[in-house]
């Protein structure tokens, strides 16, 4: 479990992470989402104590990461760049990593093996391509059976097979009741593995949510209806509380009511409908919309 | 690459926790497993052992036409321990290494994710870099004397037994001089963070401003000369010391502060910086 409250940090005069009060919870995949230099890698470095906090606190399991007597046990931890020496074995690198808690070398053995380094695991990592070296990191997280997991755009370089592979083994994770934090930019693939969201704009928090909330929230409950008296149809909708807008003949657009209350009405008239739906915002869309104010500023500044 | 179906994470049965002393096997792995540690103290000990073989030589076949000052200037212990002149360069780079490298390719996130306290870190690096310089430079300098020796006594000339006074504090003295001087150089490292900048520093300090000091009289020259780095740490493998010199001890105990220095300021930095 990660806690996060009133998180901030300043980079001189860049404010990267802004009040920022979150919690990740055991046995689900928690998406970090934002877009790129939203302040997600910060966060991510700020939970493990690599930067110092400008204000506010973040513990992991109760505690200040620091303050773990075995670390590598609590978290596993998966880093945006690439944090491995390039002259050194993918085998030595997680043997130097396991020998600071002990971690015997069959562990090391059996990680090498589940990311399906086993062919190169004595060849040096500045050769691994960046899909290699994702699997490389995701052994070094596995390689304490933490209770933990901060991964920082796990899919990143990764090929199709690669992808699968990681979403698998993330709900394995969580359905192991581990906690899973996992970031990245692209909703599509949080979609598919997330159950939980928590999405930011320029360090700032703008959704703490499930996935499904989240796009319902977005999709703002508009209402399609097609019907071949659409005219009628918007007089007797019409109220204060409700917009209608229309983008072509015969199509109806509402928001403020529900399509169960236009169904209704429409049967209560005799209004023949050819369509009727609830508007599903797909998830990027929902993204965008909601960060769309974040991403206009940042254009304007750059401006 | 392999595995599609759900992968299966086999527990770990045993849980540790983090201790000084694992951290210190950690950094001994990192240390051997890498080529260019190997290379940079196989470089250190055929220098360190080379020269004086090779200074040796030189002095033998040309022994007949030197002249008398010439011949007056050269000295056994000298001879035997010019390759420390050398193979400090080599040490040097590497002590700065150590900890630069893991800046410059990232691995010092993995590193203090692992150990987040940080200073455990620190240690374990100056523990093994310590050890290991001095395991190899020991055995270097004494082979370099005798090697010396050797090769001279075959003309009969600069003979110098090892039990004669101050000769083995000299030689022992050159393999901690080298065990010291990375080690300086490796908190050098840790406070600059960058391999071009800490190279620059250690030779700034050690080769740059010793010769510069030439442009003050003589009077604060005699003054100033024996407390800088370079001087102090000289005292420990010199065998004769002038009044403008610090004893061996001494020489070693203004030394062991620099490092000292060097080693807080590195050790308050690693823990206050953000990575």
């Amino acid at each position: 479990m990660i806690e996060a409250k009133g998180l901030t940090k300043d980079y001189g005069k860049t404010r990267a992470v802004d009040d920022l009060s979150f919690t990740v919870q055991p046995g689900t995949v928690t998406g970090f989402l934002g877009p790129n230099g939203s302040g997600k890698s910060t966060t991510m470095r700020l939970i493990l104590g690599l930067d110092a906090p400008t204000a506010g606190e973040v513990t992991v399991n109760g505690k200040r990461y620091r303050e773990h007597a075995a670390p590598l046990h609590e978290v596993g931890a998966l880093l945006e760049a690439r944090s491995v020496h390039t002259g050194r074995s993918a085998y030595y690198h997680l043997l130097a990593l396991a020998q600071t808690h002990g971690i015997p070398r069959k562990r090391v053995d059996a990680v090498v093996d589940l990311v399906g380094l086993h062919d190169v695991a004595t060849k040096r990592a500045g050769g691994f391509s960046l899909g290699m070296g994702q699997r490389l990191g995701i052994a070094a997280a596995l390689l304490g059976d933490p209770h933990t997991f901060i991964l920082d755009e796990p899919v990143n370089g990764l090929d199709p097979e690669g992808i699968r592979w990681i979403r698998n083994l993330l709900k394995g994770l969580a359905a192991d009741e581990r906690a899973v934090f996992v970031s990245s930019h692209l909703m599509s693939e949080m979609a598919q593995t997330a159950d939980h969201l928590i999405v930011i704009g320029r360090g700032r928090l703008i959704a703490d949510t499930t996935v499904d909330e989240f796009v319902r929230r977005a999709s703002g409950g508009v209402v399609r209806v097609r019907s071949p008296q659409a005219t009628r149809l918007r007089e007797l909708v019409l109220a204060p509380s409700v917009t209608v807008t229309s983008d072509a003949a015969g199509v109806l657009e509402i928001a403020g009511v529900t399509a169960e209350q236009i169904g209704e009405l429409a049967a209560r008239h005799g209004i023949v409908l050819h369509e009727l739906m609830q508007q599903q915002a797909s998830l990027e869309e929902a993204f965008m919309e909601l960060t769309r104010d974040e991403l206009e500023f940042k254009a304007a500044e750059a401006a | 690459m392999s595995s599609v179906a759900t992968p299966g994470v086999p527990p770990l049965e045993f849980h540790g926790r983090l201790t000084q002393t694992r951290v210190i096997r950690s950094e001994w792995t990192k240390l051997h497993s890498l080529r260019s540690t190997r290379w940079s103290l196989l470089a250190a000990v055929v220098l360190t052992l080379g020269l004086p073989a090779l200074f040796a030589a030189v002095t033998s076949s040309h022994w007949g036409s030197m002249n008398a000052h010439e011949r007056a200037d050269r000295h056994p212990l000298d001879i035997a321990l010019a390759g420390v002149n050398l193979s400090q360069l080599a040490i040097g780079v590497l002590g700065v290494l150590v900890i630069t490298g893991e800046y410059s390719t990232g691995m010092i996130r993995a590193s203090f994710t692992a150990v987040p306290k940080r200073l455990p870190v620190l240690w374990a690096k100056i523990v093994v870099f310590a050890v290991v310089s001095f395991a190899l430079s020991l055995p270097a300098v004494i082979a370099a004397f005798f090697v010396s020796q050797t090769i001279l006594s075959k003309h009969n000339l600069l003979q110098i037994s090892f039990s004669h006074s101050g000769v083995a504090r000299s030689v022992i003295g050159g393999a901690l001089y080298l065990m010291l001087f990375g080690v300086f150089c490796l908190a050098i490292g840790a406070i600059v963070r960058n391999t071009a900048g800490g190279i620059a520093a250690f030779v700034g300090i050690f080769f740059v401003i010793p010769p510069l000091l030439n442009i003050f009289p003589t009077s604060w020259q005699n003054a100033i000369n024996p407390w800088i780095p370079n001087s102090a740490a000289r005292s420990m493998f010199q065998l004769t010391h002038s009044t403008h010199s610090l004893s061996p001890a001494g020489g070693l105990a203004i030394f062991l502060l620099y490092i000292g220095t060097a080693v807080a300021v590195a050790a308050v930095l690693l823990v206050r910086r953000d990575t």
